[in-house]
């Protein structure tokens, strides 16, 4: 077995009053590493973010499963212990950058705010730093931006402040909840060539949720595909990507353009899934059968669990997994 | 700097729209009193007993009461824009002088009354949104409802029945213990002691309105992604409820607390008659009563004007507190 | 064309039911609402309960309430009955507010429909002189106006009404705006119907509910209004009034408290039913703004 992971998700079924929008799901983040949580919206993606972070809406209630950050049980730390990984060892940045900073503070101050709390700097020094971080995340003129409220930014702008507020405390784990989908397309590929190339600086881990396959490719190192709150499939990027196995991942590949030519450009029409995914609600078993072109009669009994298939992928699909080799279990490793 | 001429071209715009306000304020008020049945010369005549015809046309031709409304209103503009609100027929001094005796006990009941309403009711609209929908919430709601219902005069007279005349610890009326000599800080204790209860009369309702709508704001600006944002960044519960919710909470509380400024002064009127409290409210009155249009049309536009100013103080408060405000 | 129209009005109309419904299920309207009948039945049956006039004198002076069982609620400085006061008072405060509030609400409604639909010059006068009546004081601009001219039932209910119509021509003129935009209003003009037609049949339907919920709240602070009115003293002089029975008995507030609170909970309570009416108004018109998300 290799060393304990960064981040290990396991069994985790988020319940609302209406349903449960995140069901048995779980995944492992090394230390370094880059990993995608892929899915369409409503998939649960950002709840399982905001579950890690013990930041769910107060309606919600995690019902079963465990994070463990570094060893740690998450879900049994008192709250005043969370709040000293929030910002500090886990840091989070959302998707849109036009709201999620606080229009009366000045950008400087809620950047410095993280500082004076984590690392207890004086005003003036988290100022400074503050200047510093701007200057990192490639804001021209730090030292005139540090001043202006938010609402002087761009879009592009905010999100890089939202970037080094979140790495101001060199965090361990950083989440980024679908950083650039509300950025230009110019602007986005700025933001996550910024994003990894301070992931190598800092030694960091990145959790990145997208709905976007179109960066997976270039920009993460596995993949987690999420449909209805279940782990649907799990691979490294490349392969995942050359090799999709499972029926939804194959759909979302042929609907998505790539941003990567390199990797089975298709200048082929987009194909669309049939069907949404509001198709799961109340399915018992998969809930990817009412919209599956493979389903068979046994998949509707139980939702399939993520099976090794192949050495460092894991599949929830039986129907497709009983047309590949059988693998040597001990050949698996995680 | 930036932030300085910012602040100004605010100042500007808010001073260049109330003029033609003030200017109709003045015409329309000036008419309205004309229109009334009756002038002082009637009253005074009417005080003194049978008068002749010649006593009132003298009475009248001293006041400038004889000559064509538009005149009149001429003659008053005339004043105006030297800085004289004319004479008092009544008192048979300057009605400037008269207000400017009155206008500190009622600036002073406002300012606390104000202050009572803001502080309380933020707070009360805080706790009401932080246990919205929990037993808190609902029991504060009720409360500040019922303050809302309750008529200020008779809260205090009410409040006089406990505390005065029950309990005996604060003086049911007027502004100080005339004739104590008291000084120093025993002199400010004693106003303070008069203040209490009529400001809190005049403050309830402003408690409800404020706390309601702090209540409303703070809901909304807790859904906010920003607030979000900062739970994230592992700020404990109570920063993250002072500086990033009930800061932008506060803006629309304060565009408001500007709008009711007239309502606490009218409300005003009929707390210093409870109170005997000796401030423009009540000069307001008795100047109906005795048609003195003089001091009543002055302390109209007196409070026109406090009006306007203390719109044009929470415009700017506004724009400080709300950097995206500017010149559209 | 007129099928927009038409189901813009069904919408509304099946919109409206379930706005009842929402309403009754709210428990504290239901009691408001219960207590609201109640104290309007009182005052329509006030020559049935106490025939006498209730300025009359029927009794002892001071007699506590409880004191003496023919008097349930006591006597005041002169003898006379408080409950016969109360009931009779009723009859001026739901008069009065709610004529006024008519009153207001229409002109309220001229005012902020007329700059509304037609903006540009006729908005901009319109909108100053609703900030000139805004600017100046209310309840001072109405001790003026009731004062210059006598008070009367007739001058108090025009003067409240006077004060008030500024707050609806603001909300009247905020919904007109946004409203005339709309397609079945452009689909409107398209069939050449005239402003008034516009205004009166198509667009204000759909600005009716904040309308509503403010104008129980309207009534609720013109009764305040009246009865800070009568207890100056300038109430109507012929007739008894929560206000007034207040202010008569504000000499003898040290020994005789009760007369001072007796009309003040009935004023109390009587508004408060309002705004809890207006409340769930509120929350039944506007089921995504209330309470907690």
């Amino acid at each position: 077995m290799s060393k304990a992971p960064l981040l290990d998700v396991s069994g985790l079924t988020i319940a609302f009053p209406g349903g449960t929008p995140v069901a048995d799901f779980g995944f492992r983040v090394a230390a370094g590493e880059t990993v995608a949580v892929v899915g369409e919206s409503g998939s649960g993606k950002s709840l399982t973010a905001l579950a890690i972070m013990r930041l769910l809406p107060r309606t919600a209630r995690i019902a079963t499963g465990t994070v463990r950050f570094q060893g740690r049980d998450l879900f049994a730390l008192p709250e005043p212990e969370m709040r000293k990984v929030r910002g500090r060892e886990i840091a989070m940045i959302f998707q849109e950058p036009m709201t999620s900073l606080n229009p009366v503070l000045t950008v400087g101050k809620q950047i410095a705010e993280v500082l004076r709390l984590h690392e207890g700097l004086s005003a003036e020094s988290a100022r400074k730093r503050a200047i510093e971080l701007l200057d990192l995340v490639r804001v021209a003129d730090p030292h005139r931006r540090v001043d202006d409220f938010p609402h002087r930014l761009s879009g592009g702008m905010r999100q890089r402040v939202m970037i080094a507020m979140a790495v101001a405390c060199t965090p361990k784990l950083l989440i980024a909840d679908e950083p650039t989908t509300a950025l230009d397309v110019t602007i986005q590929a700025q933001v996550l060539d910024l994003l990894e190339s301070l992931r190598r600086d800092l030694g960091m881990a990145l959790m990145l949720i997208t709905h976007d396959l179109g960066i997976v490719g270039q920009w993460a190192d596995r993949v987690v595909v999420m449909y209805a709150g279940r782990g649907a499939e799990e691979a490294e990027a490349a392969a995942l990507l050359g090799d999709p196995l499972h029926p939804y991942t194959r759909g979302l590949l042929a609907a998505s353009p790539r941003l990567d030519a390199s990797l089975h450009y298709t200048a082929g029409t987009l194909r669309e899934i049939p069907g949404s995914i509001s198709s799961a609600i109340g399915e018992p078993g998969c809930p990817f059968v009412p919209r599956c072109p493979l389903a068979q009669p046994s998949c509707r009994t139980a939702p399939p669990p993520l099976m090794p298939v192949r050495p460092g992928r894991l599949l929830a699909c039986p129907p497709v997994a009983a047309t590949l080799e059988p693998i040597d279990a001990a050949a698996v490793g995680r | 700097m930036l932030e300085n001429r910012r602040l100004l071209r605010v100042l500007r715009r808010t001073v260049v729209q109330a003029v033609p306000t003030i200017l109709g304020i003045i015409v329309l008020n000036f008419l309205l009193l004309k229109l009334a049945p009756g002038d002082a010369a009637d009253v005074m005549a009417g005080e003194f007993g049978a008068a002749t015809e010649e006593t009132m046309v003298m009475l009248r031709q001293r006041f400038g009461l004889d000559v064509p409304v538009l005149q009149q209103l001429l003659a008053y503009l005339g004043n105006l824009a030297q800085f004289s609100l004319g004479q008092s027929p009544r008192y048979g001094m300057p009605v400037s002088e008269l207000i400017g005796q009155r206008l500190p006990s009622t600036l002073m009941l406002m300012g606390m009354a104000l202050a009572i309403a803001l502080g309380i009711g933020i707070a009360l609209g805080t706790a009401m949104a932080l246990t919205a929908g929990r037993w808190p919430d609902r029991v504060l709601s009720v409360v500040s409802l019922i303050f809302y219902s309750v008529p200020g005069f008779w809260i205090g007279l009410m409040l006089i029945v406990l505390f005065s005349v029950k309990l005996g610890w604060l003086p049911s009326g007027g502004q100080e213990t005339i004739g104590a000599g008291l000084t120093g800080i025993d002199y400010v204790l004693d106003r303070l002691k008069h203040m209490i209860l009529p400001a809190t009369s005049l403050a309830l309702f402003y408690v409800a309105i404020y706390g309601r709508l702090t209540r409303a704001a703070v809901l909304e600006v807790a859904s906010q992604d920003y607030v979000r944002t900062a739970a994230a960044k592992g700020l404990p519960p109570l920063a993250v409820t002072l500086r990033h919710i009930v800061r932008n909470a506060l803006l629309p509380v304060t565009t408001l607390a500007g709008i009711h400024l007239g309502g606490i002064l009218g409300g005003a009127v009929v707390v210093e008659t409870v109170y005997s409290w000796p401030g423009l409210g009540r000069l307001a009155f008795e100047s109906v009563m005795r048609r003195d249009f003089n001091v009543l049309l002055g302390v109209l536009l007196l409070s026109s004007f406090l009006v306007i100013i203390a719109n044009t103080l929470v415009d700017l408060l506004h724009a400080w507190l709300d950097p995206r405000v500017e010149v559209r | 064309m007129t099928t927009t129209t038409t189901t813009e009005v069904i919408a509304s109309s099946s919109g409206s039911w379930r706005a009842v419904r929402a309403f009754f299920r709210n428990p504290a309207a239901v009691l408001a609402t219960a207590f609201l009948v109640f104290v309007t039945i009182v005052a329509l049956t006030a020559p049935l309960i106490y025939p006498e006039d209730p300025l009359s004198m029927v009794a002892r002076p001071f007699l506590w309430p409880g004191q003496n069982p023919k008097f349930l609620l006591g006597s005041d400085s002169l003898g006379r009955d408080v409950a016969a006061g109360l009931v009779w008072g009723s009859r001026i405060s739901l008069v009065i507010g709610i004529a006024a509030m008519a009153l207001g609400v229409t002109i309220g409604i001229v005012v902020g429909a007329t700059a509304g639909y037609f903006g540009g010059r006729i908005d901009d006068a319109l909108v100053r002189l609703v900030e000139i009546f805004q600017t100046t004081p209310s309840f001072l601009m109405l001790v003026v106006l009731v004062a210059i001219a006598e008070p009367r039932v007739e001058s108090i209910t025009v003067g409240i009404a006077l004060v008030t119509w500024p707050t609806i021509a603001r909300l009247v003129r905020a919904e007109f705006r946004s409203l005339r935009e709309k397609d079945f209003v452009t689909a409107a003009r398209g069939l050449g119907y005239g402003h008034l037609r516009i205004i009166f049949i198509e667009i204000l339907p759909n600005a009716l509910p904040p309308i509503i919920v403010t104008s129980s709240v309207i009534v609720a602070s013109a009764i305040l209004m009246e009865s800070a009115l009568s207890f100056m003293g300038l109430g109507d002089p012929n007739r008894i009034s929560w206000g007034s029975m207040i202010g008569a008995s504000r000499e003898t507030l040290r020994t005789a408290w009760y007369l001072t609170a007796i009309p003040g909970i009935a004023i109390v309570l009587t508004v408060l039913a309002l705004n809890m009416i207006g409340d769930a108004l509120n929350d039944a018109l506007n089921p995504r703004l209330s309470g907690e998300r």
